[in-house]
């Protein structure tokens, strides 16, 4: 019964969102039909999360006679993964995009009171027609409430590599970064058909932009640790097809972000600011379209049905080119913004902008050239890690150079040389740290010196445009400290941002040049020696899960300063699926890890096991959480504050 | 991530899980197995999603390590060993594609997207400083409304 009225709300909200899009499209000059907008919107939310919570409600009670809940779910599964095998599959995984996408459209209504009338009901009216799509394509490609009679007694059970925390944090965050870049969209194109496009369009655009980057980078940041303790060779990023499709989003929003400030402050860039977010929130598309096209083979890959790739592409073509079309139109129409020299903040910005979307270009290239390659000439051909480490590594290192500069300038004319002098400490200071480290540790790749000094140089960048602004050594401790205090948000945020940046480059070179690696048979009792660490292999037993059985093997490690520590790795069978996994032991040393995995068991009762030393390998991720902390503080700043009473001089918006 | 996709095609085509470079079949030469890794690391398990052999537990990577430590271990050079797979699989084997003509785009999209986008900058920078400088006066009516302002102030 309750699918059937989640089925029911779900189609009562395709219908709603249809009527909300061409009415909103048709009236949007009328001030009157606003508020049903923002009523709509809130009420396509209510509706899509009441079917959202009758399919949850399903997996938990396990109703098999929900055909979803039958292929993907099993009685025995903890009751987290019961939740969570929802959208761990292709029909849920869309009622989760949809959920999200209704829940920006709701936002926007009940946050955006203090927008023009008519720019708030064309916003509206554009996320909805992008909901009233996408609802359409679940109800008629992919339904998720479709039902089996006879019911099954038992489900098929998850895929046990998605029985994890993962899979309850990583899409949820992934989709609200990739969606809430509709909003951006919405927000560009609304500008485009209105004519009202000016500083204070990016001031409202800016607080979305922010928040779906944030929860973009710590999107991405899940998947890419999840993959590493859950795949069993501790590899992070694999510049596999679908990662691309998540990054390309990360990299244009970064630009997004970026230029958004330039026009937000100097009311330059507009044109490039438009496109972006049209870009941006297309590429989310596009990796929507990869991932559920069958044209790629991955776990993430859910549909291999081609009639819904169709579909998307065509959905994908609508949107895309639709807006390019409006843009191309109204692209004359749009008038240049503030003078300034070609150095200064925002020539510094437009440099960034043009690095970011030129990676974001290179990396597009290298997914899409294979298939286009192949359906033009029928040459294979694989574009594989070298090749992005290569292209986009060179194009991220100048980046990464002058990223440091940036915030030193000033907006309008900047004096190059003062900034550099400015930064003198911190580049000696990463100089130093990188000599140090390979004089202590020695190259084993032949690129890491300059990497590590790269990301020393951002950090300490960032470290050092706080400690300028604070005058620090130029007077007081005292004073320097209360300067410190209160420096805005957006000061704070930006170094925060650039300094995580930093801290995951250093992360990057080191966990690479540095890992050590021991393949080896080890029988019970013997041991092997790592990096300093001595590893004792005390054994296998069998233990029984809720739903697989498990060899458990048990290491004891004994760190270079004598402390003990017991390491677990797995192998498990699934009841249901028969599937085996591994669970690879991880501990973590300072911010270094040591990676155990358990390997095929010998005839002669010995096993393979496999270690890795991977120094530093946490602050990969520890720089995202400081950009995430950062993108989350700045978005506290009242001034950003979606919905927060903005200064007088802001009302441009009439002109 | 990558891992992923071959345990979902483990799902069908293999009995158990296998490792990527096992024990048995490393060469007893640190210095040949250090160049077999290199070279592992750059080839592509042709049943795999964009993995190379070196991570692969599939069968098919296993054999292809093996075959590339047997060339080594014959003598041949790394290039000799990437020619000679790529002989009988294809360029498909190869993660790093070469630079061909098939391949020129690929290789040089990104350097060209920096230069059009460099020259993009320039140009538009030199407009808007024109176009700028042109719309810095003042119209008829502002001009008219500013001399308005100093009257009455004045």
């Amino acid at each position: 019964m309750g699918i059937e009225l989640g089925h029911f709300a779900f189609s009562l909200a395709f219908a709603l969102a249809t009527v909300s899009a061409l009415a909103g499209l048709l009236l949007w000059r009328r001030a009157a039909l606003t508020p049903y907008l923002q009523q709509a919107s809130i009420i396509q939310f209510l509706l899509v999360g009441a079917a959202f919570a009758s399919l949850i409600q399903a997996f938990i009670v396990s109703d098999f006679s929900l055909k979803l809940a039958k292929e993907h779910s099993f009685s025995a599964q903890p009751l987290l993964f019961k939740i969570t095998a929802v959208w761990g599959n292709h029909e849920g995984s869309m009622v989760l995009w949809v959920l999200i996408l209704v829940i920006m459209g709701a936002a926007v209504a009940a946050f955006g009171r203090n927008l023009p009338r008519d720019l708030l009901s064309l916003v509206l009216a554009i996320q909805s027609l992008i909901a009233a799509a996408f609802l359409g394509f679940t109800l008629f490609t992919s339904n998720p409430f479709l039902r089996l009679d006879p019911a099954p007694f038992e489900g098929a059970d998850l895929n046990p590599i998605l029985q994890d925390i993962g899979l309850a944090i990583h899409p949820p965050l992934l989709y609200a970064g990739y969606v809430g870049f509709s909003v951006c969209f919405s927000f560009a194109a609304a500008a485009l058909i209105s004519g009202r496009l000016d500083a204070a369009w990016a001031r409202w655009v800016r607080p979305w932009t922010l928040l779906s980057w944030t929860f973009l980078t710590l999107g991405i940041a899940m998947g890419s640790y999840w993959a590493y303790y859950e795949l069993g060779w501790g590899g992070w990023w694999f510049w596999d097809p679908v990662e691309n499709a998540s990054f390309m989003p990360w990299l244009a929003g970064t630009a997004l972000l970026h230029s958004a400030l330039v026009m937000e402050k100097r009311s330059a860039l507009k044109i490039w600011t438009v496109f972006l977010a049209i870009i941006t929130f297309s590429l989310s598309l596009l990796g929507t379209f990869m991932v559920r096209s069958g044209i790629l083979t991955s776990v993430h890959a859910f549909a291999t049905d081609p009639t819904r790739g169709v579909v998307i592409l065509i959905l994908l073509s609508l949107f895309i080119g639709g807006a390019f079309a409006l843009f191309a139109a109204r692209v004359g129409t749009l008038r240049a913004g503030g003078l300034f020299a070609p150095i200064s903040r925002e020539g510094a910005l437009i440099l960034n902008n043009l690095l970011l979307a030129s990676s974001a270009a290179a990396v597009l290239v290298g997914t899409l050239y294979p298939l286009i390659l192949d359906a033009l000439t029928g040459e294979t051909i694989s574009v594989g890690a070298p090749f992005f480490n290569l292209t986009f590594g060179a194009i991220m290192a100048p980046l990464l150079v002058v990223l440091p500069l940036g915030p030193f300038l000033s907006w309008k004319r900047a004096d190059f040389l003062g900034a550099a002098q400015r930064l003198a400490w911190a580049a000696g200071l990463a100089l130093f740290f990188a000599i140090l480290a390979f004089a202590l540790t020695g190259a084993s790749v032949s690129l890491a010196p300059l990497g590590l000094l790269l990301g020393f140089w951002v950090a300490l960048g960032a470290l050092a445009e706080l400690a300028d602004r604070a005058h620090l050594f130029r007077t007081t401790i005292m004073t320097s400290l209360r300067r410190l205090i209160g420096l805005p948000k957006s000061a704070w945020s930006s170094a925060l941002a650039h300094f995580g940046l930093g801290v995951s480059v250093i992360g990057i070179v080191a966990a690479t040049a540095w890992q050590a690696e021991e393949i080896t048979t080890l029988a019970p009792g013997s041991s092997v020696t790592i990096d300093g660490y001595t590893v004792d292999f005390g054994g296998v037993t069998q233990q029984q899960g809720p739903n697989y059985a498990a060899d458990v093997a048990s290491f004891t490690i004994t760190a270079p300063d004598g402390g003990k520590r017991i390491a677990n790795p797995e192998r498990r069978a699934y009841t249901a699926s028969g599937m085996p996994t591994t669970e690879a032991a991880i501990e973590t040393y300072g911010f270094s890890q040591l990676y155990l995995q358990l390997g095929e068991p010998q005839t002669d009762g010995k096993s393979v096991v496999r270690i890795w030393y991977k120094p530093f390998v946490t602050l990969i991720w520890i720089g995202t959480l400081f950009m995430a902390a950062a993108g989350f503080l700045s978005l506290s700043n009242r001034r950003l504050r979606v919905g927060a009473p903005r200064p007088a001089r802001t009302r441009v918006a009439t002109e | 991530m990558k891992r992923l996709v071959v345990a979902l095609l483990m799902l069908f085509a293999l009995n158990g899980p296998a490792f990527a470079v096992r024990p048995d079949e490393m060469l007893a030469d640190p210095a040949l197995e250090a160049r077999a890794r290199v070279i592992s690391g750059g080839l592509r398990c042709l049943v795999c999603q964009n993995e190379s052999i070196d991570d692969s537990d599939a069968d098919l990577a296993h054999d292809l390590r093996v075959i590339v430590r047997e060339r080594i271990t014959a003598g041949d050079t790394d290039d000799q060993v990437r020619a000679f797979l790529v002989a009988r699989y294809g360029e498909y084997v190869l993660l790093n594609p070469v630079f061909a003509p098939h391949t020129l785009l690929l290789w040089v999209a990104g350097p060209l997207a920096v230069l059009f986008g460099g020259v993009a900058m320039v140009v538009g920078a030199r407009k808007r400083r024109k176009v700028s400088f042109a719309e810095a006066r003042l119209t008829a009516d502002e001009q008219a409304a500013l001399d308005d302002l100093s009257d009455r102030k004045g």
